[in-house]
């Protein structure tokens, strides 16, 4: 269960969250979309305790993590995944030892049992036989599907994805939703998404959340969402700019 | 008066971070959170790999030295002195100070560039979603990698510099061999070469904390990046040039060396 409430950021001073409330529970999929620039990465680097908020609480299982140092959040972000926007993979190693490292680090496999269980991984994400490539010689897709592949192999509760499908042609970005619904559904795993490629966020999020002027705008079903007559939410979800907009 | 406040400032900040640094890299050394590979991995980088620009500066600094020295102590017919000038100065400070600045144009430089580069990719924000801590994986293996190395590299600078010293005396100006070894032996103590290594593991510790500060707080980008780089060769080199002095009178002090 995740729950944030009153959360406010500033970096030096430009405001950028401004008491944003969300809570999700769990095995829930949850989207959020809105604006580039708008918060959502840095939402939901405060939900992993990337970052410290300004002000307000990040609360998992119960669990406030504005008041613990790094040694204490380790445990913490044992519960988590994430799939950072260019994937992150550790560029001085191979694609296997990038998804094994965190069974490594840990020291609770045999380096059989590391083996069986990354190629376990890349197999769930159609990437089997690539272990001894190096993250250079990938495909944008491919990375992200490594990166995921990293990010679920100690089995974590909940998997944190942001913006999966940027810069990723629509046969690319269809299949990295259709495994992020295949990782949901088969891991059993809370799922939050940032994105703002509607078409993902229609698919994967059984609710979807609009940040929009530092705020959670409006929150609903992917249904309530895409066929809102809020003008603000319509603009958003069919793309329309405004004379405004074009000088951002 | 904006810019002195705010280069102040900047200053104290970073010196914050630089000692927050050092007590998490000693927590970490203390209690062992590291694995004996990633070590072996750094030594091989930090230690075997740096040996060969070593070995060239401590060769050419003995010689020069020796050369210089003679054409002094020539004037004055002291030539039989010039091997324990440059054994003396090679041990003490010659041998440990251009070692750990050539170790930290190297190293350090890359120590910053490496981290720095991680942090601008996310790297080092997807190792703390993988539960590592950063100083942990990150710092700990270079810095003990370079406590260790740095005293080797010194002592082989040491030695080959005093070797090259010895060639160009005897062979090449012709000093008796025997007075320079003996003369060598007569002025050169054991604490003569255990202040050099004494330094050589300061700088080491110097070197690797200066490279995996700068590379852990880099800016962005880039652009970021390349600061981070020359920064900590910079202020490693002038942090071991300062900090020599203070160790040259601290450790006389404690071993009475010239009394």
């Amino acid at each position: 269960m995740i729950e944030v409430r009153n959360l406010t950021k500033r970096f030096g001073k430009t405001l950028i969250l401004d008491g944003v409330n969300l809570f999700v529970d769990s095995g829930e999929s949850v989207v959020i979309i809105g604006r580039s620039g708008g918060g959502k990465s840095v939402l939901l680097k405060h939900i992993i305790a990337l970052l410290i908020p300004d002000s307000g609480e990040v609360v998992i299982d119960g669990e406030n993590l504005c008041g613990l140092n790094e040694r204490e959040l380790i445990r913490v972000r044992n519960k988590f995944g994430m799939v950072f926007q260019g994937a992150a993979l550790f560029d001085s190693m191979t694609v296997g030892e990038n998804v094994a490292f965190p069974l490594r680090r840990a020291r609770s496999c045999t380096e059989a049992q590391i083996e069986k269980k990354v190629a376990a991984a890349l197999e769930m994400v159609e990437l089997s036989g690539t272990e001894d490539k190096s993250p250079a010689e990938l495909s944008g897709g491919m990375r992200k599907r490594v990166g995921l592949a990293r990010a679920i192999i100690y089995e974590p509760e909940i998997v944190l994805y942001d913006e999966p499908t940027t810069g990723l042609d629509p046969v690319v970005s269809d299949s990295i939703d259709k495994l992020i619904m295949r990782v949901r559904d088969e891991l059993k795993v809370t799922t939050i998404v940032v994105t703002h490629d509607m078409r993902s966020a229609s698919r994967v999020g059984q609710r979807v959340l609009m940040l929009h002027d530092k705020k959670i705008y409006v929150t609903g079903t992917p249904e309530e969402i895409f066929s809102s007559k809020d003008p603000i939410v319509e603009r958003f979800v069919k793309g329309i700019s405004t004379n405004k907009d074009i000088h951002l | 008066m904006s810019f002195a406040r705010r280069f102040f400032t900047d200053g104290m900040e970073g010196l914050g971070k630089a000692t927050f640094l050092v007590k998490e890299t000693v927590g970490s050394l203390i209690r062992l959170r590291f694995t004996w590979k990633d070590l072996l991995a750094e030594v091989y980088f930090i230690g075997v790999k740096s040996q060969s620009v070593v070995l060239v500066t401590g060769a050419f600094t003995g010689m020069v030295l020796c050369a210089q020295t003679y054409f002094q102590f020539h004037k004055v017919k002291m030539d039989n002195a010039t091997l324990a000038v440059v054994s003396v100065s090679m041990c003490s400070e010659l041998g440990p100070v251009l070692t750990a600045l050539m170790v930290a144009g190297r190293v350090g430089a890359s120590m910053a560039a490496h981290i720095g580069t991680m942090k601008v990719t996310e790297q080092i924000d997807a190792l703390r979603t993988l539960a590592t801590h950063p100083v942990d994986y990150l710092v700990v293996p270079r810095v003990l990698a370079s406590l260790v190395s740095l005293p080797l590299l010194t002592a082989e600078a040491i030695f080959v510099g005093i070797l090259a010293g010895y060639v160009v005396g005897v062979y090449l100006l012709g000093i008796d061999h025997a007075y320079i070894y003996y003369n060598m032996l007569k002025h050169t103590s054991a604490l003569d070469v255990a202040v050099g290594l004494i330094k050589a593991f300061i700088f080491g510790g110097i070197i690797a904390l200066t490279g995996c500060h700068k590379g852990l707080n880099c800016g962005g980008g880039a652009e970021g990046v390349g600061k981070a780089t020359t920064e900590a060769v910079v202020y490693a080199s002038i942090t071991i040039l300062i900090s020599n002095f203070f160790l040259t009178l601290t450790l006389n002090q404690l071993f009475h060396i010239y009394d």
